[in-house]
């Protein structure tokens, strides 16, 4: 008998865990953890200054009061971020269609600030069409890089091959600094959606 | 092995697991098919020799034990234990927990149990070799995609291990029926129970 009801205790208290672990069985990575975390309740990133690919500063939030949708990449990155910079200059697009253009912005920024110089960043932003006005590449400093990506839950490991390995996102970040949604890159209707709902 | 050894023994472990935390944990072969078991081990070392009510038939212990092995088997919580300080204390102090509950309820467990919860093992470890090597997206963000597959292999070669190590000794060890000569000859109750 006090084994049974030892078993049940057991059970029940292990269903809570994973239930608790998994978010009710909707996050089983820590990708789609942070992804939840944020649709469910945005959370504020600690804003940051940044220069662009034509030398001028920007911040995020955006201090012109537009909603930034920001995904982090590095220059010399030969898969990823090639389609993920294909996949921003289509957003691009999206948003002018959306009649967006006006109220947001798109930011490429890099998490390798010390070796993506302006000149470096600027080739990225010209092999992919970025017109520096509606979408600019950008980079931090690089003593605010670690809580930068610590904020955005942004991880970039070596890959051995002299490159880095990251996950790769659009991140919607409202004008008052929250973190509102974080989408693939390629989630064009995703995007344009969380961004209409930071405009509101 | 000498009991007395057994404490010093998983001290041993346990400060090795911390010592080689960072290493361990960069890899993830190294972390999840040998740090996590060697914690265990620790646990299974210190485990108290005692049946206690609750833990009758094995039941609760070993429940309790598959659900620790269950939260450490998603992929979120091996990338929490890489990015966090508190999932990491988390993993020392719950895994040697779970590897103490394996060993007590084993030990009361019933050899149908023993055999169900071998297959269970056994298929697990498919299971996983086969998630690593198949998906096509990154499980973790601390980890590279050829990590990864590298870690499903580790999960096939230690799904095979595991069938041949709790297969082999039952081929070996099962005796024949005895032929109709033999038969007049008494058999003791052990040599007729096994093969049953």
């Amino acid at each position: 008998m006090q084994a049974l009801l030892a078993s049940l205790l057991v059970v029940a208290a292990g269903g809570g865990l994973l239930w608790q672990a998994t978010d009710g069985g909707q996050a089983l990575t820590a990708e789609s953890a942070r992804r939840l975390a944020v649709q469910r309740a945005p959370q504020p990133v600690s804003p940051f200054a940044l220069e662009t690919m034509s030398g001028a500063s920007a911040t995020i939030p955006d201090a012109r009061g537009k909603v930034a949708l920001v995904e982090f990449i590095y220059t010399t990155c030969p898969t990823l971020c090639q389609s993920a910079g294909a996949d921003m200059f289509r957003l691009g697009n999206r948003v002018r269609e959306a009649g967006l253009a006006d109220r947001v912005t798109l930011m490429s920024v890099s998490f390798d600030p010390e070796f993506d110089t302006v000149e470096r960043m600027k080739s990225y932003g010209e092999r992919h069409d970025a017109d520096g006005a509606l979408w600019t590449i950008a980079r931090p400093r690089p003593d605010v890089l670690p809580q930068i990506l610590s904020d955005f839950g942004v991880i970039a490991i070596p890959d051995r091959m002299g490159g880095y390995t990251h996950n790769v996102a659009v991140h919607v970040v409202t004008a008052d600094g929250r973190l509102a949604a974080i989408h693939d890159t390629g989630d064009f209707e995703g995007i344009i959606a969380a961004a209409r709902q930071a405009l509101r | 092995m000498k009991r007395r050894l057994r404490p010093g023994l998983a001290a041993i472990i346990m400060f090795a697991c911390i010592l080689g935390n960072r290493a361990l944990e960069a890899d993830p072969v190294l972390h999840v098919l040998v740090q996590l078991p060697m914690l265990g081990l620790c646990g299974a070392l210190l485990a108290p020799r005692r049946e206690w009510r609750w833990a009758q038939g094995g039941f609760a212990p070993l429940l309790a034990a598959l659900f620790g092995i269950a939260f450490w088997m998603l992929p979120r919580s091996i990338d929490g234990a890489v990015s966090f300080p508190v999932m990491t204390l988390a993993k020392f102090l719950s895994v040697p927990l779970i590897g103490a509950l394996l060993v007590i309820g084993w030990r009361q467990a019933h050899a149908l149990l023993r055999g169900f919860l071998k297959a269970q093992a056994i298929s697990m470890a498919g299971f996983m070799a086969f998630l690593f090597t198949h998906s096509p997206v990154r499980l973790c963000n601390n980890y590279l995609i050829d990590d990864q597959w590298r870690l499903g292999h580790g999960f096939l070669f230690l799904a095979i291990g595991l069938a041949m190590a709790w297969t082999i000794p039952l081929l070996t060890n099962a005796r024949p029926r005895p032929s109709p000569r033999t038969r007049a000859k008494p058999i003791t109750p052990v040599q007729s129970g096994v093969s049953a």
